[in-house]
């Protein structure tokens, strides 16, 4: 049979000096205990039903909306109420009366259990007294901190305005400066390319010249060659021997080819082959090197075979090579970056090979008077350029001032401190670090590369404390999961200083950071301790 | 859990992007299809047709339990030894195997709870055509023919069964190498790349050398295969059968299809990254067992084999449409239906279990007389388990715990996937994430809560681990082809596996469960084995070559056993540690027939899609046909995030299959319950809820399971066998008898058509009370909150309304009686109670029957003799379909009467007694007047 319960609580309240007992059912706040009136019809709180007195708390759900069971586990969704003297009172669903489990620290809500609960309710109520003092400490000095960071923030926005118009008064001085120098540059270099031009068109005629000399020189050599039988002709016969010859390269060289390329006849002496070797000069290859084999172009690509023990995809060592591959695509990426940032340096590597495939040797140095154009017009250039930079860099610190002063810091930007602040945490595997406004990242310990875990996204808070969460998002990609991407909790505290991580779901952390830039003003700290006490 | 891909995944990104190409499904590449599995396509090859074997009546013995016989191929004149027994409760064993075998062939140990105790075999006739032998029951005989050698099992003038009768029985027997004289191997390869001169040698040779028969290589994987060709095979043809049921492991229907078209049923546990849907494909485990079914009979062949093992279907009107049969039956030219089965196994020998039912029941009984029934978990296994790989650390635990609490939602285990683990190194903990596990395992048990952490069996290789130092040093890995161990690649690398099927080794593995060896562990974790098929990233198949040897055998002819063993060992150790007293909870991925016996299974890595939901339902009743009743399904599914309805159809749906457990894969956001918005917590909460309020009647149903075998989650047809409506249902199920549950799993439904069975029967909507009769199919409009749930019209069902925390909470709590009237006005039901964890159960329990009729509903003693002793009481009847009473007098054992109040819903026929108050544990009565 069911066992006997007290539906009654005795407490003992302590009011300044005097004590009164308030009698009402087990598990009834003291809000509501005018509708439990003893040996009276008790109503159901939603007026369902009324019901007689003693099946208040008599173990079996009467009322729909459970109240006619606060002190007992009879009905599905309703709530007990731990008074928790000397703590803070609350409600628990009453599914946790007398399941074995200390629920309230003043131990009611095990009175019928066997649980061996001890009553903690002084020594928590100590405990947050102390953690709230403490807080409060924390919340003041932090808040004292927080103004001394608006001020800053303040002094910081004037100066970055002040300095935001003196940047423009140079900008606009800079850019007049270019284009003065431009018109420079421009007068300078229309003499440098006409005395250059002429330069370089003597140089392409000699060069001509040199090449037709040498022509007729190695025709000389090559007649002799051809001629095999020494009779001073060369002939149809004779030119089939260089197969390399044949015209249309379809791998027969026909006497019919070979008569066409002697000009329609059998044989020429070595004055008609004059024209005979403009059209077979480029072909021609040499009996005294004809016999050198061409080198035989060795496949450098490799073709990776499987691992001998495994034919399956998933096994790693076919795998973890594509991720080198990856690295290395990446690296070469950043190479052309690089190029791209050079791309003032002339492209010196072509002219080298040009150099090298030369063999009429070298264009003769400038004569003075050109060198002379040259350099006033390369100073002109280096002028330029120089004050275009300077233009540039000014631009630069304009757009970031903008964004500075544009910046959500906070209500009163008080969070403008932490602008290219960066803080770090360090776990057993990783170091974490967080540049506010900027990126938050991830590196191994021992070794390895740094992951992105999110750029600067938004202020992602609750609408009503909108600066108490940062996201960071669209960091480094998961495999077939998101971007990587951070939230920051920020919360009060005197120091600025990141104290935990996490991962609660893969890829998307959560890290707690401590700021004086979110501390409250602190109430009244004794209402602080006492505003939530029944009594 | 996961295949060795997933988990790998950060490597695998280029990987991926080019093999899956968009798609998203298992890569069939890396499995073999019969055609490439040698002795399946070899066996495949031979068709219908007269059989060489030919009996030797002769040879012929009849002792008191068994019949044998010789049996010759007039093809090679090789002898084989038929042996035949009729076992008690009307089964009939066949095994055949080589008179004389160059050596011993694989006969599968401890799968068979003991030797089947025999009955006499009577001959009744006998003349040179063959012999008729008395099975005793009704008429049962069986009839030897011996030229050609067949076996029909007949009762009266009809055959329930024939084997053999498709000429389909083969076996190869060991024979030498014929080419072993020549030493150089080249030589001997080269030889068989000839096709020309591999012709000729055939030709020369009384027996075909084929392709595959003493070497076989998959992609790159050779397998050695030293003792040649070994398959065995045999065909079933089962007159008048149309539905055949069973051999899991399949994600496929519950009714078993013809594979004429396409590739056998295979059975061969594998890990399979990432399964496809609705093929015959072999998955983690496999219960060679398979159920026919028509409206007359219900019969089962087990087929005790552990080696790689094809099923063939084919059936004669399997192509014809309803109207092509009924038109067979009004001309009445119709052959009878038939089914031919026929079974390829590659190693070991023919040892087949006909059961001969008749009725479906019967037939479970059966098949659990020979493998035993389903362990009797703790009630808690019987709750809701929260996983995920993983939960990250300590911390992680204490929070989703509290946010069970945050969110009254009650749950029982949480689940520490491998992570968990020092490095891969199970019954160890990550030293920084766990520091002090003890701790953590200390807070749950002060919630009355529990918790799983996994352990596999891949053994990390690394000599600063105790666990690989001692499988070493006792020498307990398994063997690879040249006796070193064997080592294969898994979660820490290059890891060993442990010998499983030595009894030392598992004897030594339970000792490693002991609280002083796996340090940190205490009363309150249990243990996950997964991995168990075995996995091994780089092996064949992802699993274990053939040739790697456990002592005398390959790993050919056990390797569907491997996972039987470690739940085995594992589920020992559970109980060990505890001295005997505590009931363990295991759960495995692996499992052949008799895993029932050690704890719960689950359909490995399934996906958050709204297929993978359905087929939940048919996977784990055809686990429950053949005796695995713990099954389910990963809720939520594991890889990929379900949308919010997915997630919340799927808890409803899990809410209602035995094993109840969320799970995530590591790259998945988080779904803990209250992540989805109030609206969804609420949806999510109230599923949960209804399986606790439930709890009562899942134990009992756990406590039958283990008593009688019967499933605890069935088909339809097994308790309206007669109704062929019933038979191919797979999208609604019951739970016992009493419950049928129709869980949404469409997008976006609307509602759902439901069959309710029984022609005089009616069902009770049990949110609503109201009542629908049976033998139709009735249109149920749903919402995001339906959960479609009857119950049978006839019987009782205990409830716990008081949900709490976790079930251990609510053990004390009152019973609430639901009272389910039929058309006669008449109910029954049971209660059983015990202490939820205990072996005492054996002794110590309360089993009641409760039954109304004439008015009086009552409750009596089952088991006179146990001793228990409850708190619980009895705090509410409700019956449905009743009229109003002008009185309800309550009648206690000890002679005390007295006057219930009641409510009468007269709209929906609804009685609520209040309050009666008496101990669940006694006699008493109830009177309405």
């Amino acid at each position: 049979m069911m066992t006997c319960q007290t539906p009654y609580i005795l407490l003992l309240l302590c009011v300044g000096v005097s004590a009164v007992e308030v009698q009402r059912p087990r598990g009834v706040p003291l809000s509501k205990r005018q509708f439990y009136e003893e040996n009276k019809p008790f109503t159901c709180l939603d007026g369902s039903r009324t019901i007689p007195f003693d099946r208040v708390n008599d173990d079996y759900c009467d009322c729909q909306d459970s109240s006619d069971e606060p002190g007992t586990a009879a009905c599905p969704n309703g709530s007990f109420h731990c008074t928790n003297a000397g703590f803070r009172p609350g409600f628990i669903p009453s599914s946790r009366i007398n399941d074995g489990i200390c629920d309230c620290c003043d131990t009611t809500d095990e009175y019928n259990s066997g649980a061996a609960c001890q009553n903690t309710c002084r020594e928590m109520g100590r405990k947050e007294r102390e953690s709230l003092q403490k807080m409060a400490e924390i919340t003041k000095e932090g808040f004292l901190l927080k103004q001394q960071l608006i001020q800053e923030a303040k002094r910081g926005l004037e100066d970055k305005k002040a300095k935001h118009s003196d940047v423009q008064i140079s900008k606009k001085d800079l850019e007049n400066m270019v284009e003065a120098l431009r018109t420079v540059k421009e007068t300078a270099e229309q003499p440098e390319k006409e005395a250059k031009e002429r330069h370089l068109k003597a140089w392409e005629d000699q060069k001509a010249v040199i090449q037709m000399e040498k022509d007729k020189a190695r025709m000389t050599e090559v007649f002799p060659e051809l001629d095999d039988d020494a009779d001073g002709f060369v002939s149809v016969a004779e030119l089939l021997s260089h197969s390399e010859l044949d015209p249309d390269s379809d791998g027969s060289f026909t006497e019919a080819e070979a008569q066409g390329l002697l000009g329609g006849v059998d044989q020429v002496d070595a004055v008609t082959f004059e024209s005979v070797w403009n059209n077979i000069k480029e072909k021609y290859i040499s009996e005294s090197n004809a016999d050198t084999p061409a080198p035989v172009e060795t496949p450098t690509e490799e073709i990776r075979e499987p691992a001998s023990d495994n034919d399956s995809e998933q096994y790693p060592e076919d795998d973890i090579p594509d991720e080198e591959e990856e690295e290395e695509e990446e690296e070469e990426e950043e190479d052309d970056d690089q190029d791209e940032g050079d791309y003032k340096s002339p492209p010196t590597t072509q002219t080298q090979e040009k150099k090298d495939d030369d063999d009429e040797g070298t264009m003769p140095p400038y004569e003075q008077e050109t060198q002379n154009l040259i350099d006033a017009a390369q100073k002109a250039r280096d002028a330029f350029d120089e004050t275009e930079k300077a233009l540039r860099e000014v631009d630069d610190q304009i757009k970031n001032l903008e964004k500075e002063i544009s910046f959500d810091f906070g209500p009163s930007a008080e969070f403008a401190y932490l602008y290219s602040q960066c803080y770090e945490l360090t776990t057993s595997e990783y170091t974490y670090r967080l540049c506010p406004f900027n990126r938050v990242s991830q590196k191994p310990k021992f070794g390895g590369s740094e992951t992105n875990l999110g750029t600067w996204g938004h202020w992602a808070g609750p609408e009503d404390n909108i600066y108490s969460l940062m996201k960071y998002e669209h960091g480094t990609g998961c495999w077939q999961g998101p971007n990587r991407s951070t939230m920051i909790k920020v919360t009060c505290g005197k120091e600025t200083v990141l104290v935990s991580t996490s991962e609660p779901s893969r890829c998307e952390y959560l890290m707690e950071f401590i700021s004086p830039a979110v501390c409250q003003e602190p109430p009244n700290p004794d209402s602080a301790l006492h505003g939530h006490e029944e009594l | 859990m996961a295949t060795f891909t997933e988990r790998m995944a950060p490597v695998l990104v280029l990987w991926l992007a080019v093999s899956l190409s968009g798609t998203w499904a298992v890569d069939k590449g890396n499995f073999k299809t019969c055609d490439q599995s040698s002795f399946c396509k070899r066996q495949r090859a031979l068709k219908p047709g007269e059989s060489p074997y030919r009996a030797l009546l002769e040879t012929m013995e009849l002792t008191n339990t068994r019949l044998t016989l010789q049996l010759i191929n007039d093809n090679n004149k090789v002898r084989l030894l038929l042996e035949l027994y009729r076992l008690q409760g009307n089964i009939t064993r066949v095994k055949i195997n080589e008179l004389k075998p160059l050596k011993l062939r694989y006969e599968v140990p401890d799968v068979l709870i003991r030797d089947p105790p025999t009955e006499p075999l009577s001959l009744l006739s006998q003349d040179e055509n063959g012999v008729v032998l008395s099975l005793g029951a009704e008429s049962q005989r069986v009839i030897v023919s011996a030229r050609p050698f067949r076996l029909d099992i007949m009762e009266g003038r009809e055959v329930l069964m024939s084997l053999n009768s498709r000429g389909l029985l083969a076996f190869e027997h060991l024979r030498m190498r014929k080419d072993t004289s020549q030493a150089d191997p080249e030589a001997e390869k080269k030889e068989e790349t000839d096709p020309a001169k591999q012709a000729e040698t055939a030709k020369e040779e009384e027996e075909k050398v084929e392709d595959g028969m003493w070497e076989e290589t998959f992609k790159s994987h050779s397998d050695s295969k030293p003792n040649g060709p070994s398959a065995v095979s045999l065909d079933f043809s089962l007159p008048g059968v149309e539905h055949v049921y069973g051999i899991p492991e399949h994600a496929d229907t519950l009714r078993l299809k013809t594979t004429e078209n396409g590739d056998p049923y295979r059975l061969y546990n594998l890990d399979v990254f990432q399964y496809e849907l609705y093929n015959p494909m072999a998955l983690y485990g496999a219960v060679p067992v398979m159920l026919a079914h028509n409206a007359q009979r219900t019969t089962g062949i087990f087929w005790l084999n552990a080696a790689e093992t094809w099923v063939d279907i084919s059936s004669n009107t399997a192509g014809k449409t309803v109207f092509g049969k009924m038109l067979d039956y009004v001309q009445g030219s119709s052959e009878t239906p038939q089914t031919d089965v026929r079974w390829i196994s590659e190693s070991g020998i023919i040892d087949v279990f006909i059961m001969l039912g008749p009725t479906p029941k019967d037939v479970f009984a059966q098949y659990a007389s020979l493998t035993g029934t389903q362990a009797f978990p703790p009630l808690a296994a019987v709750g809701y388990h929260q996983c995920r790989w993983n939960y990250n650390d300590q911390e992680d635990v204490t929070s989703v715990d509290a946010g069970f609490d945050e969110h009254d939602i009650p749950y029982d285990y949480i689940w520490l996937d491998i992570e968990h683990t020092d490095g891969k190194r199970y019954f160890t903990w990550d030293p920084h994430k766990f520091a002090s596990p003890k701790e953590m395992l200390q807070g749950l048990m002060d919630k009355k809560r529990k918790m799983v952490a996994i352990v596999d069996p891949h053994i990390k290789v690394d000599t600063n681990y105790k666990i690989h130092n001692e499988i070493r040093s006792r020498s307990f890995y398994i063997k690879n082809k040249d006796g070193g161990d064997y080592e294969g690649w898994c979660w820490p690398g290059s890891a060993g596996y442990p010998d499983f099927t030595r009894a030392d080794m598992r004897d030594w593995w339970a000792s490693m469960f002991a609280y002083d060896q796996y340090e940190g562990s205490m009363e309150n974790l249990y243990t996950w084995n997964d991995m168990n098929e075995p996995s091994v990233f780089n092996g064949p198949e992802v699993t274990m070559h053939k040739d790697a040897l456990h002592g005398a055998w390959e790993h050919r002819d056990v390797h569907n056993l491997y996972g039987f063993y470690v739940q085995m060992a594992t589920a020992e150790g559970l109980i060990q540690r505890s001295g005997g007293v505590e009931r363990p909870f295991v759960l495995t991925r692996a499992f052949f027939a008799g895993s029932q016996r050690y704890g719960a299974v689950w359909t490995g890595d399934n996906a958050a899609e709204w297929d993978h939901l359905k087929v939940s339902i048919p996977m784990c009743l055809s686990l429950g046909l053949v005796g695995i009743s713990f099954c389910g399904a990963d809720v939520g599914g594991f890889f990929k995030s379900p949308s919010t309805e997915l997630l919340v159809r799927w808890y409803q749906t899990g809410a209602y299959q035995p094993f109840f457990r969320a799970h995530a894969h590591l790259d998945t956001p988080r779904r803990e319950p209250w992540l989805f918005g109030p609206e969804n917590t609420a949806l999510i909460r109230e599923a949960v809820r209804q399986r606790y309020t439930l709890l009562p009647y899942w134990y009992q149903q756990f406590y039958h399971a283990h008593r009688t075998g019967q499933p605890i989650m069935r088909p339809l047809w097994v308790e309206y066998p007669e109704d062929p409506a019933t038979f191919a249902l797979d999208d609604e199920f019951l739970i016992g008898r009493d419950l049928l549950v129709h869980p949404v799993t469409e997008e976006g439904a609307r509602g759902v058509t439901a069959y309710l069975p029984g022609k005089d029967e009616v069902w009770f909507d049990v949110h609503t009370f109201q009542k629908h009769n049976g033998a139709q199919n009735l249109y149920i409009p749903v919402t995001i909150s339906s959960i479609p749930v009857f119950q049978r019209g006839g019987s009782i069902i205990p409830r716990k309304i008081r949900v709490r925390r976790s079930s251990s909470c609510m053990m004390h709590d009152p019973y609430t009686l639901y009272v389910a009237l039929n058309p006669q006005r008449t109910a029954e039901g049971e209660l059983y109670i015990d202490d939820g964890h205990t072996f005492n159960y054996e002794k110590e329990f309360i089993h009641r029957r409760l039954s109304f009729a004439n008015n009086l509903l009552s409750s009596v003693n089952l088991a006179p003799d146990a001793q228990f002793s409850t708190r619980s009481w009895i705090e509410r009847i409700v019956i449905l379909g009743a009229s109003k009473p002008s009185k309800v007098i309550l009648k206690t054992d000890d002679g005390q009467e007295s006057q219930l109040e009641f409510d009468f819903d007269s709209s929906m026929s609804v009685l609520t007694l209040r309050k009666p108050g008496m101990n669940a544990g006694v006699d008493w009565n109830v009177m309405l007047q």
